[in-house]
């Protein structure tokens, strides 16, 4: 446990207490777990109050064999006056996929979050110009899901007694 | 040291040739045109373009073959050079550039990627550009050697030679296209 994480979870757990449900090292990288329902005020608060003033990225991600939370968002953020990171975890059931915005924090995660959306399907709550940006508009499901195959469904030519499957 | 070389013209149609003059059909004379001097489009997406620059550049030269000048506006294209993995989003872009591009037309296919998918067999790849527009010589080779392009365009060349004039207007060709949904 590194002395950044105790800082950031010691402030985050002072400001939002059970929002904060738990925080690890990942490798050499602090990691802090928060309820959805907090997830803008803690970024909001971590942009602020903190200095973490720069989004390096933000992803979808999938645990189907984790009932009930099968679904989770993933930021990171950078302090660039100190140098430090923190990568900032949500997560939620296969049923609630909706997610609040952080367009009105970061306008870099405007198209980042249309392609969580165009591979995920998550619904980012106030986002201006929510549709597919990466996968042609008229498909119908979302790719990356694990329940949907990686292969083109349209070849007829791949048997599978030919790839002993 | 050799002082003159002999020319021997590669390809010579059938026909009556006298003292100064030469005698052919219709046919074969457009045909002729037509094939030294196709301009081609390069639609070039991925690695093969690369090694189409090859192709280009000094050391190949497809400017011996008659294809000096590339054509980037589809209306004055006559070779569609699709060279790279087409993304199913880019389709209706391609089938666009297709349909621009002014009778007579050919299509030439480079790599596996543009002829089948190629390795990319995934639910955002196209997997063969037959599937929207029709083609007509297919390159194989991931990506292939500028030699095999210039192969490609000697094939596409014999096309273009061989081609009756009123081939563009027979019910076949009209029904081909219209497998593609095409005019």
């Amino acid at each position: 446990m590194s002395a950044l994480l105790e800082k950031i979870q010691a402030t985050l757990s002072a400001k939002f207490g059970d929002a904060i449900e738990s925080s690890q090292m990942d490798y050499d990288f602090p990691v802090v777990v928060v309820k959805k329902s907090q997830l803008h005020e803690v970024i909001e608060f971590l942009k602020n109050e903190m200095g973490f003033g720069f989004l390096t990225t933000l992803c979808g991600i999938q645990f189907p064999d984790n009932k009930g939370a099968e679904f989770a968002m993933m930021y990171q953020l950078h302090n660039l006056p100190s140098n430090e990171r923190v990568r900032i975890k949500t997560f939620m059931s296969e049923k609630d996929l909706e997610v609040p915005t952080i367009t009105d924090l970061f306008d870099g995660a405007n198209w980042m979050e249309r392609e969580a959306f165009d591979f995920y399907g998550f619904k980012f709550k106030g986002h201006p110009d929510l549709r597919r940006i990466l996968n042609m508009d008229e498909m119908n499901y979302f790719p990356l899901r694990k329940e949907y195959p990686l292969e083109d469904a349209s070849r007829h030519d791949k048997n599978d007694k030919y790839f002993g499957r | 040291m050799e002082t003159s070389v002999d020319i021997h013209p590669k390809y010579q149609p059938e026909g009556l040739e006298g003292q100064g003059f030469f005698a052919t059909s219709l046919d074969k004379a457009v045909g002729m045109a037509r094939a030294n001097s196709l301009w081609p489009l390069p639609f070039a997406t991925s690695c093969c373009g690369i090694e189409f620059m090859a192709t280009m550049a000094s050391h190949y030269d497809l400017a011996r073959f008659g294809s000096e000048r590339m054509s980037f506006s589809p209306r004055q294209a006559d070779l569609l050079m699709v060279m790279g993995t087409i993304s199913k989003k880019m389709a209706p872009i391609l089938r666009q550039v297709y349909e621009q591009m002014a009778e007579p037309k050919w299509v030439l296919c480079m790599g596996a990627c543009a002829s089948s998918g190629g390795i990319f067999d995934t639910y955002s790849v196209l997997q063969g550009i037959d599937r929207v527009i029709p083609v007509d010589v297919y390159i194989p080779g991931c990506p292939p050697r500028p030699e095999q392009v210039l192969d490609g365009i000697l094939k596409i060349q014999e096309l273009a030679r061989s081609e009756s004039v009123r081939r563009r207007e027979s019910p076949e060709y009209k029904q081909m296209l219209a497998s593609y949904g095409l005019e």
